[in-house]
């Protein structure tokens, strides 16, 4: 589905990511673990040209994404991130947003997509500055629902909630890929949700790619000692700022 | 008129500042002598200026004279967005184009004529309120881009173009520039006359001459600002981002 060739990134003198080799499978759930600094919000940000790589080559079902409009792109490669930065307003203002700027108003999609993460019809109408934090992350993946996306980027969407709601975004997103038929990439640094949601997982730590494999294969079996250490939770956390 | 005398004895009020400062330890001596003769230096050698533009009355050289305001104006007014490209050419088009529409106006409506006496005080009122409505838009352009990247990515995300994802910035800051105007415009005579109208009337204006005046003077200001305002704040927006509509974390 989508295809990293020997993508590097660079933020001034460091590299924050070097020559990353990776498949993303289709129709699945592939989290993206790693220790802080690692590189995995960079990597997200690559597949919908938020970030651009320095060089390699990015494919979506085999087509180089640098040739593909940026715009019809981001419509297609949707993206959840770590807050929900509502835009003000009501909540059918925000699940309206990306439809709106196709000059396309579709009311009822919007709150179809809104039923899918577990709300209400009586939500559309409220202002957004009343929800919970909870509500405010599952409005804000409607949002993206609402552009009907075939990649679900997930920028750790459920790190600034509660047990409760983390549950309850983590079924929602696992219906998702099977109701909407999703290919669905997602950073977690939370070990025990990638054991739960995920089909493929990708370890990544400084800048590179460790290993990579099915859930089984990586938590039952690693075979890179780096990974063997970050599951033991005995891997030092990397940050940019202190290699 | 007032004689010279009595303009050098009044200068003598300098001498308050110079010794509260003194006083008061505010070390701002060095500031206030260095700033009243600066003064006294710069606005003799303008007066000189004018006085002899004034009297060849060729409209090449007025335009000149006031393409030069314009260019130091623009200088000023991009220090605040230092570092986004471009900003430089932009301000001067901002600048440039307020003034040429609000004068056009004005000197086809026969409020003025196209004399440097008058075009030349007037294109520098519009020019200076036009530069500091420049800087204000600038400023608070990147600042509020900077405090909604967030935001502004989420949008970016959803398939919004640079120009749709800044649409909010972009209000705000032309808003911002704009302040300073309006602000003036409702105090207008109730907390001070404004300078341009007690120059007149201390000139020996009537005061509703001079009210006409200043009503015009407001009016023009208003469309200029607002023109100023408009044309960067929009052209503004885009340099925040590169091609790929990525946002340009270098510029804020």
């Amino acid at each position: 589905m989508l295809k990293l060739e020997k993508v590097s990134v660079n933020l001034g003198t460091s590299k924050i990511l070097d020559k990353i080799n990776l498949e993303i499978p289709a129709n699945k759930i592939t989290t993206i673990i790693g220790p802080s600094g690692a590189g995995k919000s960079t990597l997200l940000r690559l597949f919908n040209r938020l970030v651009s790589p320095a060089e390699g080559k990015i494919t979506f079902k085999g087509k180089n994404i640098e040739e593909v409009d940026v715009i019809q792109l981001r419509n297609r490669v949707g993206m959840v991130f770590q807050l929900p930065v509502l835009f003000p307003g009501t909540v059918l203002d925000n699940l309206s947003y990306g439809p709106s700027l196709k000059g396309v108003r579709e009311d009822d999609y919007a709150l179809y997509c809104l039923k899918l993460v577990g709300l209400d019809k009586s939500f559309a109408e409220k202002d957004v500055s009343s929800l919970s934090g909870g509500e405010q992350q599952r409005v804000s993946l409607a949002r993206t629902l609402a552009n009907k996306p075939e990649v679900l980027l997930l920028d750790e969407p459920t790190s600034a909630l509660d047990p409760a709601s983390t549950e309850h975004i983590e079924k929602t997103i696992c219906q998702l890929k099977s109701s909407l038929n999703l290919t669905i990439i997602w950073i977690t640094h939370d070990l025990n949700q990638a054991k739960r949601v995920s089909d493929y997982v990708v370890f990544l730590a400084g800048g590179k790619v460790i290993e990579a494999g099915t859930k089984e294969q990586l938590f039952s079996n690693p075979k890179e000692k780096l990974t063997k250490l970050f599951l033991a939770g005995q891997l030092a956390e990397k940050r940019r700022d202190n290699p | 008129m007032m004689s010279l005398l009595s303009l050098t004895l009044t200068s003598s009020l300098i001498l308050i500042p110079l010794i509260i400062s003194k006083k008061q330890g505010l070390k701002l001596e060095a500031d206030i002598l260095v700033g009243t003769i600066r003064a006294v230096l710069q606005l003799a050698l303008v007066g000189f200026i004018l006085k002899v533009v004034f009297g060849i009355n060729d409209w090449k050289l007025t335009l000149a004279i006031l393409l030069v305001m314009i260019f130091n104006a623009a200088f000023n007014g991009a220090k605040r967005g230092k570092g986004i490209p471009g900003i430089f050419p932009l301000v001067i088009f901002a600048i440039s184009s307020s003034t040429a529409f609000t004068l056009l106006i004005l000197v086809s409506v026969k409020a003025l004529s196209f004399q440097p006496a008058e075009v030349i005080p007037v294109g520098g009122m519009i020019i200076g309120n036009s530069m500091i409505a420049c800087s204000l838009t600038t400023n608070r352009l990147r600042e509020e881009i900077k405090t909604k990247k967030l935001e502004i990515e989420a949008r970016l995300a959803l398939g919004a173009t640079p120009s749709q994802a800044v649409k909010d910035p972009i209000r705000l800051a032309i808003r911002t520039g704009m302040i300073p105007t309006t602000d003036t415009m409702k105090t207008l005579g109730i907390v001070q006359l404004p300078g341009m109208m007690t120059g007149l009337i201390l000139a020996g204006t009537n005061p509703m001459e001079a009210i006409k005046y200043q009503l015009m003077v407001m009016f023009m200001l208003s469309a200029a600002v607002s023109i100023s305002c408009m044309i960067l704040g929009f052209l503004l927006g885009r340099k925040f981002f590169n091609a790929a509509f990525q946002l340009n974390d270098n510029l804020l």
